[in-house]
């Protein structure tokens, strides 16, 4: 069999120590990514490092100035974040985008730290006999022409086609997160926006992040917005299920005209994709069905499908403006 | 010895009662043991483990395998390939002659297997081992104009293609026509249990014997299949599967992982070896549903009566072994009409080999002919169960024989009832509820009632007035082992807790397959002949020790009369107008199966069909690259089975009857007729939400976006 190290390291600081003084160590979370990958031999890192028993699985407010947050610790379990009473008040499309992802069991075990940083899924990816980019650089794509159902539409390059598969992702993405980074040189914030990266030349690198980099918490603003909410994955199946798409929205209208709406998308691209310029489109406008449609069209203008992901614009129109649509109608039924 | 006994009906008792499982305890508390969990209490000592090293391409010549860095891994024992393995004695079936020449038929094919110490360090061996290809063109695609070659029969030994009167002419001459192409996907059976095989040779007065624990559907068949290429006597061969965690026609026949099992065995003679199959290499190795295209042209008259009925199937073998899915037969027994015609025609691709799952045949052919009479039903205005009350048929279409107990329009009464039929909609695209279309389809189920020849059981007193039985039959997770109990109770007039029940082992009286939906009736019917055998010779107050070997003799009625079973589904289905998200609030079977022996296990039989008739409608469908020639959605992430959430409010009835023409405890078969008619009636209910039909599957939510 294949053996390698296993280390448990005390604190962050030794943990970011083990990894950059150890080409090829990799950080092991709740292991439901990672511990795939050794078994199908899609990773083979010759030390683990395993940050999971670190302290940090506090979940508590903050305000640095700015305004008031919460900090959820890398290690928080995707299951006590989602039962977590601020975030079932506060930030419901967390809740619900936690509840939407995977199984009872697999958020029992997973990390809040491990979910923003699971590898891209696609099916080559997980296939060592077929030719794969992100798995063997200069091999080739093979979802490009091949399986495409879950295919990017937005982002990809010739290189890469796959998606995200993170639901808490694309939610906090919809709510400015920032990530906080303890790397070799100490404590960094990084946007989450800017944590992950579009496949380019490059699909093997799924984030910016530097391989000793490690993720210590998420800082999720508590914005106004915020609290009218919703997270909605379609998906073929009612669970457990890898979205098809998804929409992550928050909005708050000022007598019927938009005046704070954040959107982000799953199921798009390689990164959670946070739809900017349909937000930019329906800011001071009323919102109706038409409105989201052609903001959502203005979006996906760069938009490539093929056969079998054909599907996906439609259906992100179609979802996005129902979301939408939902929380407008609650807006309207709460200030009643 | 084995006499043949005429069965009267057995005098019912404990049959239709709900006795618990007899192993669900040990089941529930891990006591029951799996293939690959036996250990030195049943002989398992030391055993070396396998890993199996597949092609990662689909056709060509192997040139060489260089073993060297995986024999020298720590922990290998050996790697066999092509040129090392222990030559085979018969090599005809392609499937099963393993490592036998160098060609590569289909991708993922075993082409070396490696030894080990353990199951890590045989897994490692395996990645190691290099094979190198000459590669040639392969056709992994089914397409229209691929599939034209006319097998000779069609599974099991039925005609290819059927014909009768005029059915051009009767289309040209009808009122009404529906003319559409069906398709069903590429699934695979999926059971809990993946394939698992213990195999160890060594020496009995003299002479080799194969030892294995399988995880199989039939005990006997793997021996009778293996002995002759292994060069061995059946009765060299032992197989026992004393628990399996389900089939569905997967584990019917041995597959190549099998041979390699026992191959690999033989070369470290004395020491067992265990192979579990991965879940991703079940996806080659161990059968799949073909993918059908069924083309069906319908004519009839204004008033929905059929005058022709044509349904053409396209679909897909193995070059390397044939197996040609019956996908038309229900067509031809179905309905009355006076013209018909049916075929079949594959494309004999490079790919891994076909074989059953769950109702092969009945499955894909009664989604396409109950969809096409669903569109029938919407031409002609009529409510598809009206439609179906005008071409039930008086006699079987297709063989002209009386059926013996053909109550179709009785289920489709009961599930109407029940279901609340008579208030829906005559027209589709009428009911929302909130965001959701919502609607309701019907479909019809039936399956052919089969029973095996070549089983016995054997009924012996253990005094007291207990009783030991043994037939060698397996029980896949359907509760087998608690019906023939009951059976067994009732033929010898005793309580269930009097019976000792043996099973599972090729030294034990012949059993036939846990397949076909024909096991408990197989299988009974040679219990209850042992038992009245036994009660005839040794009386009702037998001494210890006295045995009788029986089985049971042909009904001479049985050539006079159609038998089958069946059955209505009815569904509701709502379809999120805003996203297309499909959903099955309601599902409902009613069937007609004969007696039911013990209503909790055939309960779980029916729902567990009509779960997996479902999954096929909404979401199963395996992805075959055909560049690469594999499938390429390989693991329960991407192969999307029913979860439970998308299982609301099931259930299933059944008539109160008994069919004691068919076997003497009154039963038919229930274990496929589940599956049967499900999809459509899942798809007929979309398009009463809709009004947009979908012909094919699995139907999934882009197909109703409008936009």
């Amino acid at each position: 069999m294949r053996t390698l190290e296993y280390l448990r390291p005390a604190t962050p600081a030794d943990a970011v120590r083990a990894v950059a003084e150890h080409p090829g160590a990799r950080y092991l979370g709740g292991g439901t990514n990672l511990v795939d990958h050794l078994k199908l031999g899609i990773a083979a890192p010759e030390l683990l490092v395993d940050v999971s028993r670190l302290p940090l699985d506090e979940v508590e407010t903050y305000d640095d100035g700015s305004g008031a947050g919460l900090r959820v610790g890398a290690n928080v379990r995707n299951s006590d974040l989602a039962a977590h009473p601020l975030v079932r008040s506060e930030l419901p499309l967390v809740a619900r985008a936690l509840l939407a992802g995977a199984s009872g069991q697999i958020r029992n075990q997973a990390t809040t730290g491990g979910n923003l940083l699971q590898r891209t899924r696609c099916v080559y990816f997980q296939d060592p006999t077929t030719p794969c980019n992100k798995r063997e650089p200069g091999s080739g794509c093979s979802a490009i022409e091949g399986y495409g159902r879950y295919n990017a539409i937005l982002g990809a390059s010739p290189d890469c086609v796959a998606t995200h598969p993170s639901d808490l992702a694309v939610a906090l993405v919809a709510l400015d997160t920032t990530v906080v980074v303890l790397g070799a040189d100490g404590e960094r914030r990084v946007p989450l926006e800017e944590l992950h990266r579009l496949p380019a030349d490059d699909p093997s690198r799924d984030t910016r992040l530097a391989p000793e980099d490690l993720v210590t918490a998420v800082e999720i603003p508590l914005a106004g917005a915020t609290k009218l909410s919703t997270y909605r994955k379609v998906r073929d199946r009612a669970s457990y299920a890898f979205a098809l798409v998804s929409v992550a929205a928050a909005l708050h209208l000022t007598e019927g005209i938009v005046t704070d709406v954040r959107i982000a998308w799953g199921g798009v691209a390689h990164v959670p994709w946070r739809a900017r310029r349909a937000e930019a489109a329906l800011i001071g406008h009323a919102l109706t069905e038409q409105a989201i449609r052609e903001a959502v069209g203005d979006e996906l203008r760069h938009a490539e499908t093929s056969e079998q992901n054909a599907y996906k614009p439609p259906m992100l129109r179609r979802t996005t403006a129902h979301t939408l649509l939902q929380l407008a109608a609650q807006s309207r039924e709460e200030s009643r | 010895m084995s006499v043949e006994q005429q069965t009267t009906p057995v005098r019912v008792r404990s049959i239709g009662t709900h006795l618990d499982r007899v192993d669900g305890v040990a089941k529930v508390t891990g006591r029951a043991p799996y293939a690959v969990e036996h250990g030195e209490a049943d002989g398992v000592v030391d055993p070396l483990h396998l890993w199996l090293v597949q092609s990662t391409v689909a056709k060509g010549v192997v040139v060489d395998v260089d073993t060297e860095s995986a024999r020298d891994h720590p922990g290998v024992i050996a790697v066999l390939d092509h040129a090392s393995a222990p030559r085979l004695a018969e090599s005809d079936d392609g499937e099963l002659a393993i490592l036998q020449e160098p060609t590569v038929h289909f991708r993922g094919q075993i082409v070396a297997l490696v030894l080990a110490e353990t199951s890590e360090a045989a897994r490692e061996g395996a990645a190691l081992v290099n094979v190198s290809y000459d590669v040639e063109p392969h056709e992994a695609e089914l397409r229209e104009d691929n599939a034209s070659y006319r097998p000779d029969s069609v599974n099991p030994d039925m005609e290819t293609d059927t014909e009768e009167g005029d059915v051009d002419a009767a289309i040209a001459a009808a009122d009404i026509v529906v003319e559409q192409t069906y398709r069903t996907a590429y699934e695979h059976n999926n059971p809990l249990e993946p394939h698992a095989t213990v195999a160890w040779w060594d020496e009995e007065d003299g002479r080799e014997i194969l030892s294995m624990f399988d995880s199989s559907q039939g005990v006997h068949g793997v021996a009778q299949t293996l002995a002759p290429m292994l060069g061995l006597e059946v009765d060299q061969v032992r197989v026992r599967a004393p628990y399996v965690g389900g089939g569905f026609g997967s584990k019917g026949e041995a597959h190549a992982h099998v041979m390699a099992t026992a191959l690999a065995a033989r070369t470290v003679r004395g020491r067992p070896v265990k192979l579990a199959v991965t879940r991703q290499q079940m996806f080659a190795l161990t059968g799949y549903r073909t993918a059908t295209i069924s083309h069906v042209r319908l004519g009839a008259g204004a008033d929905g009566r059929l005058a022709a009925i044509e349904h053409r199937v396209q679909e897909q073998s193995s070059a390397l072994k044939e197996y040609a899915e019956q996908t038309a037969s229900p067509t031809r027994m179905m309905y009355a009409a006076p013209h018909r015609r049916t075929s079949h025609r594959l494309a004999l691709l490079d790919v891994a080999v076909p074989s059953w799952m769950r109702a092969p045949g009945e499955m894909p052919g009664m989604f396409a002919h109950e969809v096409a009479m669903d569109e029938l039903a919407v031409e002609c205005g009529l409510d598809p169960i009206e439609l179906r009350i005008r071409n039930e048929p008086e006699l079987d279409p297709e063989t002209k024989k009386p059926f013996n107990n053909r109550r179709l329009l009785d289920c489709f009464r009961r599930g109407a009832e029940r279901f609340g039929w008579s208030s829906r909609p005559a027209h589709a695209r009428a009911t929302q509820d909130g965001d959701w279309w919502v609607g309701t389809g019907v479909a019809s189920a039936t399956y052919p009632a089969m029973r095996m020849p070549g089983n016995a059981a054997r009924v012996r007193s253990l005094g007291a007035g207990r009783y030991a039985v043994a037939i060698g039959s397996v029980d896949i997770g359907t509760g087998a082992r608690t019906v023939l109990t009951q059976i067994a109770a009732d033929a010898l007039g005793v309580e269930p807790g009097a019976i000792d029940l043996a099973i599972a082992d090729t030294r034990l009286p012949p059993a036939s397959v846990a397949g076909g939906s024909s096991g408990t009736s197989s299988w009974g019917s040679a219990v209850v002949a042992a038992a009245q055998r036994f009660r005839a010779d040794h009386g009702e107050h037998p001494d210890p020790g006295v045995e009788t070997t029986a089985s049971a003799a042909d009904d001479p009625q049985a050539d006079e009369l159609a038998f089958h079973s069946f059955g209505s589904v009815f569904a509701e289905a709502r379809v999120h107008r805003w996203t297309g998200e499909i959903r099955v609030p309601r599902l409902l079977g009613v069937y007609s199966v004969g007696r039911v022996i013990n209503p909790t296990t055939a309960r779980s039989q029916f729902i567990g069909g009509l779960v997996m008739g479902l999954s096929a409608g909404l979401f199963e469908e395996s992805y075959r690259d055909a560049r690469f020639g594999h499938m390429v959605t390989q693991d329960l992430a991407s192969y999307h089975v029913a979860s439970h959430a998308d299982v609301l409010d099931i259930d299933a009835e059944w008539l109160e009857e008994s069919d004691e023409v068919f076997t003497p405890m009154g039963s038919r078969g229930i274990g496929e007729i589940g599956i049967v008619g499900t999809a459509a009636a899942v798809a007929n209910a979309t398009y009463h939400a809709t009004g947009m039909r979908v012909r094919s599957i699995p139907i999934t939510p882009d197909r109703f976006l409008e936009s």
